[in-house]
């Protein structure tokens, strides 16, 4: 397996496709950058697919080639952890329409030489995952013993289990939902206007020259980042507390240590991620709704379903709030699925399934340790 | 499976293999394993308690964390072939409406529940004047979950105004399995099987 060029870290494969987007387009051939960690068992009855979120990316357990940090999800995934290379085979692709080697608006349009830009079609969740089949195909893996995301990853694992339910065993959905509300489609358009607005954006032409809407990504993320934290865990870390100063400047300096804190997120985002894919990933979260795409009942999409579902929400997560989870349990109870639930306790916001909260690595593992024999 | 409570013991002895089953207020899903490995049950669980939720989940179990009064409603009539609900009936704000949506979503359903007409709570009563504290139901007055005490015979009053049928009933006193002679005195738990 070893030699296999298809497995491995840093992997990136061109499929032809073409792909039938939801949008009606037909998008092909289409990159996919993706890692492999463990060894796939002959019988193929090992693999985890491990889907990310908005600003995510495949380096789930390696270091990041622009930031230099550790993988994002460390805590699961690694020896001795739930999601294990020892015993499990693991993959992670970067989603389409994101910006880490994956077809996004900064690849380059066949057809023109140039960089797609706005001219990228809109994509949905649904046509993330029909390009994560197509990968999984080529690993000519039939089966995934389980698929597992939070947040937009949770929303992937869904589509998963209701547009190839015969390719899932277990589903695992963290801190996620079935659609997306009109407040969390609300703060997507405010980091979408933030962008759109920086004179640099230039209707998303702006791969030419290198200057980037830097600003109004940096706004976005700034935005988007208060929604993946809790009132109690700022108040917490940063309280009333001046930032390297001992009074108020009376100006607009980042008086505050949270004003320094969300700076520091904005910015060090601009980096690392393209103000396009930005919109583009938004758009299909916010576009997201599996009930719609089953007739307006959520549990058609999971009918006779013989997956096994675990969902984990977290009580101080106002962004994907309990409820949500709870609209999917019961839409799983509904259809008759073997489904799990557990509001887990933790001060960390919706960012708490990628945090140190010991009862989801504990749930994770004994969910997956059940379904893989 | 010595381990087992015995009015658990009692259910799981019950239980027709292969079937499928609904544990309600299933605590750490310690029926619903037994159930599991000795029968082949495909078992499902409600659970309040998070802690209780997330030890069942990580024994492999599908276990949904809910409310008996409210998340009932949410399972379609028919699904199971038994509804469990052990030790719970005397914590839901309607018992009543939990009876009859045990036998909507179950053909048959499992109720234990401790006897508030034992003879030791009657005298616990009768001679101390306080609220009974015994070893089924040790807690005080004020911290206890069981805000619908009953006892066998409003048990069978409850099943009877309903229109159920019981199927079987077995009493215990301590672990020891006794005679449904006089089971409102004798009995310290009760456990019915019922059906519509």
């Amino acid at each position: 397996m070893s030699d296999d060029q298809r497995y491995g870290l840093a992997r990136n494969i061109t499929l032809a496709g073409p792909l039938v987007l939801d949008g009606g387009v037909q998008l092909g051939p289409i990159d996919i950058a993706y890692e492999t960690y463990g060894t796939l068992r002959p019988d193929k009855s090992n693999a985890i697919l491990i889907c990310h979120a908005l600003t995510g990316d495949q380096f789930v357990a390696s270091t990041h080639p622009i930031t230099g940090k550790t993988g994002w999800w460390t805590r699961m995934v690694g020896p001795g952890k739930p999601i294990d290379p020892e015993r499990h085979f693991i993959i992670c692709a970067n989603v389409l329409g994101s910006c880490m080697g994956s077809s996004g608006p900064a690849s380059t349009d066949q057809a023109t030489r140039l960089p797609y830009a706005m001219r990228f079609p809109v994509i949905t969740i649904r046509d993330m995952v029909r390009a994560q089949a197509m990968l999984v195909d080529h690993l000519r893996i039939p089966v995934l013993a389980a698929v597992i995301g939070g947040s937009m990853g949770g929303m992937q694992v869904l589509e998963w289990a209701a547009t190839y339910p015969d390719r899932v065993r277990s589903a695992l959905v963290i801190a996620s939902a079935a659609r997306h509300s009109a407040q969390n489609i609300a703060f997507h358009e405010v980091g979408r206007q933030a962008i759109m607005a920086d004179p640099n954006w230039r209707n998303g032409d702006y791969y030419a020259d290198g200057t980037v809407p830097s600003a109004g990504l940096a706004v976005a993320r700034m935005a988007a980042h208060i929604t993946y934290l809790s009132e109690i865990g700022l108040t917490e870390k940063f309280g009333r507390r001046l930032q390297a100063r001992d009074a108020k400047s009376f100006g607009f300096d980042a008086d505050f240590q949270v004003e320094s804190y969300l700076r520091h997120q904005g910015i060090s985002f601009v980096d690392r991620f393209d103000a396009n894919s930005y919109l583009y990933i938004t758009r299909a979260m916010d576009y997201f709704d599996l009930a719609e795409e089953h007739g307006g009942q959520l549990a058609n999409a999971f009918k006779g379903s013989a997956t096994r579902f675990c969902l984990i929400s977290f009580d101080s997560d106002w962004l994907y709030p309990t409820p949500e989870s709870r609209l999917i349990v019961h839409a799983l109870n509904a259809a008759g699925a073997a489904a799990s639930f557990v509001e887990l306790s933790s001060p960390y916001g919706h960012d708490a399934f990628l945090l140190d909260v010991p009862e989801m690595y504990r749930v994770v593992d004994g969910f997956l340790r059940a379904g893989i024999a | 499976m010595s381990m087992l409570r015995p009015d658990l013991a009692i259910i799981a002895d019950n239980v027709a293999p292969s079937t499928r089953a609904l544990d309600i207020g299933c605590g750490d899903g310690t029926l619903m394993a037994e159930l599991r490995q000795r029968s082949n049950v495909d078992a499902r669980g409600l659970e309040l308690d998070s802690v209780n939720v997330a030890t069942a989940v990580a024994k492999g179990l599908s276990v949904i964390q809910g409310d008996a009064d409210t998340d009932l409603a949410y399972y379609p009539d028919g699904t199971f072939d038994y509804a469990i609900l052990s030790q719970t009936l005397q914590t839901t704000r309607h018992p009543q409406k939990v009876l009859d949506e045990l036998l909507r979503i179950g053909r048959h359903a499992f109720v234990s529940f401790p006897n508030f007409a034992y003879w030791r709570v009657r005298w616990s009563l009768m001679w101390g004047g306080r609220m009974p504290m015994t070893a089924a139901l040790p807690v005080m007055w004020y911290e206890t979950q069981n805000i619908h005490q009953l006892t066998v015979d409003d048990f069978r009053a409850l099943v009877a105004e309903l229109g159920l049928t019981v199927e079987n009933a077995w009493f215990l006193t301590g672990d020891r399995r006794i005679s449904p002679a006089a089971a409102n005195w004798r009995a310290e738990h009760a456990v019915f099987l019922l059906k519509r």
